[in-house]
């Protein structure tokens, strides 16, 4: 039952991070690719209708943890409290500026929310990075299970860490380069024009740039945490999570080239599902794992809420996610093909 | 310890007050809007479908400000109550979960299809769309309902070997007894805002002489709403909601009436302050034997006041406590009369150029918000000192780790942030107002 919970959890992570990650990056690449009022309500109208239900699935990922697991829940929210609270206020800010821009039509509001949509969706990039970061390297728990980090302490790794040491420093950028390539895609598919051509480019460049420190931070973490090879010595099957990744990377670069809009997203969203569950696969069963002391760690058995609980909760959680594909499916449906906006717009 | 948990409570307090404010015009007008619709559907009257689309850009950015702050509600569990956390979060995640999967994600994705798809998918699919919308949004007021009811009301549990409590019964937790007025009644309470902000919109209109076609629309499906949920509001469902607290929380009870001696034949306070080391009300204003007879219908009753429980069961804040449901219950009282006023006046034929009313009605509409918080309030304070009824106290529910400071910085962000975002949310809702519906109907 554990073991099914933290499957579904990491699927719902995946999917938001596959779904709100072409937002924040085209959010990444707005003051880039879009110059002109025109091309900056393009890259709006395209992630409009979807921006809030992909938010959701992190929503609802994190209600699903707390539910599953109440003491992982509990243990990392306070334990990231700073981090959390400052992600939060970009969420918030990132969000005004795509829902209040088109409001006003004066110039000087229209660029303070292009900064602020642009800015928030950056940062967020990187902090998700460093907080994935925060996980593989681990945290300093105590013998309840509670920890609490700073913003930094060293930037070496050490047992009392803090949030950004190099290593998480390295999987920020890990957040921000495949986020950023990843909503290249989105834009290149649902747009015409300069915009396209332009996330084309940055897709086609920035692709070396993920290629390079995804090498490095499998380096790092395979010195800094060489147990996540473990999993993979004992079951080999679970190879399969990084060939996929390896798969998605190469399909990027291969479509970016021959101009398939359409593949190369789907090939960004495969890398970034792949590469989650290979860390899924490698951290299991270890969900918050400890700098201080191995035994302090948390896992899916100690943190698990009770049987019963979880044993109805996968009952309505099927049938809640299965109507919800739907109206996803539907959603894009819906608005399927380019982004228009002399015609009619959405 | 204590300055943290004062900390984490404001807080919690101020954030939770502000994101009300936008769900409850959210789930109201989600209403409206249907009904608006409907209408226009039925009738094919372009007035309707301009006026459904005017709210429904007001709609937008109502809704977008209750989505961002109440983001952080979510977080909050987590980051400033840990242990409570937990220790509950086996039963309460179960309905804060299901909020996300089942509500969210259908308000979101339908909201998508409302607010850019109309071009798209044609009338019939659009009016489907705002049902949605308005259906994922009282979904979603339900799971949360369904949580603060087993704060409130705990059941369905059992408590484990380690101390903290597990699921034992699923329809136990969503069927639980407490969840019934509670819900209908803040719906109800929903809905009062939202066709008081109507109204008070088609008021402006009629009396400033502008889109005067649409100003009496708004003001009729305003006022009638608004008199139908005015007294749902109060009855059956306020006193379902006190017959309720007399049972399960009698010192709750004591305290929001200001009873500090039992009494048979007890009296009704109208007016009075709380003087908590006399332990008595000064200056009340009394109708005697009216609480006996409200709340036993019996006009002898013996009601407990609040020496019948020991002190350390007594919420914590009793004068607010008190002054909140005050507020609560004399508001409520003056929508039924304003309303009652208003539709007698829409009879009549008279309302449209009545100006005083539209006056008072165009500047009524800040009352139903105070009336919604002051009710949270009322319930949240009257749960004190627990933070899970009977089973575990608010002081043992913080996030240890988390340091006073580290909470002070975040509620001054948090403090900082909002103010700004009122303030935008106050000039957008402005200028959509001033625009006018003809204007946003042409826009589209
Ligand atoms: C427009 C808003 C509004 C109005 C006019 C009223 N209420 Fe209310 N009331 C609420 C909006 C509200 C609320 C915000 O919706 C609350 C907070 C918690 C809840 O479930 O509903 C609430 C709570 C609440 C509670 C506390 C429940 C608890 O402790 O858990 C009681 C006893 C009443 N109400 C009773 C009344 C009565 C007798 C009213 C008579 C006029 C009344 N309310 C008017
Ligand atoms: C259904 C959803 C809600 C839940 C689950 C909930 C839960 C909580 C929690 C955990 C606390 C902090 C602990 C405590 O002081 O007991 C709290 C306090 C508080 N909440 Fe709620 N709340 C909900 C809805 C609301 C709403 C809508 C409002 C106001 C509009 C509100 C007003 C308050 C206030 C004023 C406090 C501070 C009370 C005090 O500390 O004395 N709550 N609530
Ligand atoms: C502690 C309690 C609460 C939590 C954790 C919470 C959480 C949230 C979250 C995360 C959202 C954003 C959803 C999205 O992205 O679509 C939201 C919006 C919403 N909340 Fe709350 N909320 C709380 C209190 C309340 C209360 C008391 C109500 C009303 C009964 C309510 C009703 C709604 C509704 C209808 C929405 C939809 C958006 C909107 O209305 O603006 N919430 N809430």
């Amino acid at each position: 039952m554990e073991i099914l919970w933290y499957c579904v959890i990491a699927f719902m992570l995946a999917m938001y991070v596959i779904l709100d990650g072409f937002d924040l990056g085209a959010g990444v690449l707005h003051l880039f690719v879009a110059k002109n009022e025109e091309e900056r309500r393009t890259v709006l109208d395209a992630i409009g209708p979807f921006w809030d239900g992909n938010e959701v699935w992190g929503l609802a990922a994190g209600g699903t943890l707390y539910f599953a697991f109440p003491l992982l829940y509990a243990s990392s929210f306070s334990g990231f409290y700073l981090p959390l609270m400052i992600v939060l206020w970009l969420l918030m800010l990132r969000g005004l500026g795509i829902e209040l821009r088109h409001h006003v039509d004066h110039p000087l509001w229209k660029a303070f929310w292009d900064a602020s949509f642009s800015i928030g969706s950056i940062l967020l990039t990187v902090f998700f990075g460093a907080a994935l970061g925060n996980v593989v390297r681990g945290v300093p728990l105590n013998s309840e299970g509670y920890f609490f980090e700073p913003l930094w302490t060293s930037f070496a790794i050490q047992p009392e860490t803090g949030i950004l040491d190099w290593f998480t420093a390295l999987m920020g950028l890990v957040g921000i380069t495949t986020l950023t390539v990843h909503g290249a895609n989105y834009l290149a598919m649902k747009t015409e024009g300069s915009v396209q051509r332009r996330s084309r480019r940055v897709a086609s460049v920035m692709v070396w740039g993920v290629l390079l420190v995804s090498i490095a931070t499998l380096v790092a973490a395979s010195s800094i945490r060489p147990e996540i090879w473990n999993n993979y010595a004992d079951h080999p099957w679970g190879y399969f999570f990084p060939l996929a990744g390896l798969l998605g990377l190469t399909g990027m670069v291969l479509c970016n080239i021959r101009k398939q809009d359409i593949l190369a997203f789907f090939s960004s969203a495969t890398f970034i599902g792949g590469m989650l569950a290979s860390t899924a696969f490698g951290l299991f069963p270890y969900v918050l794992p400890a700098s201080t002391d191995p035994k302090y760690g948390l896992t899916v058995y100690n943190t698990a809420a009770s049987e019963y609980g979880l044993g109805v909760g996968i009952v309505w959680w099927t049938i809640g996610i299965v109507i919800a594909l739907g109206y996803f499916t539907y959603l894009f449906y819906s608005f399927r093909g380019k982004v228009r906006l002399h015609t009619e717009g959405y | 310890m204590e300055d943290a948990l004062l900390l984490h409570r404001l807080q919690f307090a101020f954030t939770i007050t502000f994101h009300y404010l936008f769900p409850q015009l959210t789930m109201g007008l989600g209403l409206i809007i249907v009904i608006m619709k409907g209408i226009a559907l039925k009738t094919g009257n372009e007035l309707f479908q301009n006026g459904a689309r005017f709210w429904a850009e007001i709609f937008a950015v109502n809704f977008a400000v209750g989505v961002i702050t109440g983001i952080p509600m979510e977080f909050q569990f987590g980051t400033n109550w840990a242990r409570f956390s937990t220790f509950a979060g086996g039963v309460i995640g179960q309905t804060l979960a299901m909020e996300g999967v089942f509500a969210f994600f259908l308000e979101s994705s339908f909201l998508g299809l409302f607010l850019f798809g109309e071009k798209r998918i044609g009338p019939k699919l659009h009016f489907f769309a705002a049902f949605m919308v308005f259906l994922g949004s009282w979904l979603s007021g339900y799971f949360i309902i369904a949580t603060n009811a087993w704060m409130q009301h705990p059941v369905a549990y059992e408590v484990g070997p380690n101390g903290s409590v597990s699921l034992s019964s699923y329809w136990g937790l969503l069927l639980n007894p407490w969840i019934g007025w509670q819900y209908i009644h803040n719906m109800i309470g929903a809905v009062v805002t939202a066709s008081f902000v109507v109204t008070a919109v088609g008021a402006y209109y009629l009396l400033a002489h502008r889109d005067e076609d649409y100003g009496k629309i708004f003001v009729r499906v305003g006022v009638i709403a608004g008199c139908f949920a005015s007294i749902l509001v109060a009855f059956p469902t306020g006193d379902g909601q006190v017959k309720n607290i007399v049972v399960k929380q009698p010192v709750t009870f004591a305290a929001m009436e200001g009873l500090f001696e039992t009494a048979e034949g007890a009296p009704l306070v109208l007016i009075g302050q709380p003087d908590m080391e006399k332990r008595r009300l000064d200056n009340p204003l009394h109708l005697p034997k009216m609480l006996s007879f409200l709340t036993y219908q019996h006009w002898e009753a013996r009601v407990k006041g609040l020496d019948a429980f020991p002190s350390d069961q007594w919420p914590t804040n009793i004068p607010l406590l008190y002054y909140s449901y005050h507020v609560m219950v004399g508001l409520g009282t003056i929508f039924i009369a304003l309303m009652l006023a208003g539709t007698y006046l829409l009879m009549k034929g008279r309302l449209f150029t009545h100006r005083p009313l539209l006056w008072v009605l165009m500047l009524a509409f800040p009352f139903p918000y105070i009336a919604n918080t002051a009710g949270w309030w009322t319930a949240e304070l009257g749960r004190q000192p627990w933070l899970v009824y009977g089973l575990m106290r608010t002081i043992d529910g913080t996030s240890t780790m988390v340091s006073a400071g580290n909470t002070l910085f975040t509620l001054l962000g948090f403090i900082g942030l909002y103010f700004v975002i009122g303030l935008v949310f106050i000039l957008l809702l402005i200028k959509t107002i001033h625009q006018g519906p003809a204007k946003t109907a042409t826009a589209h």
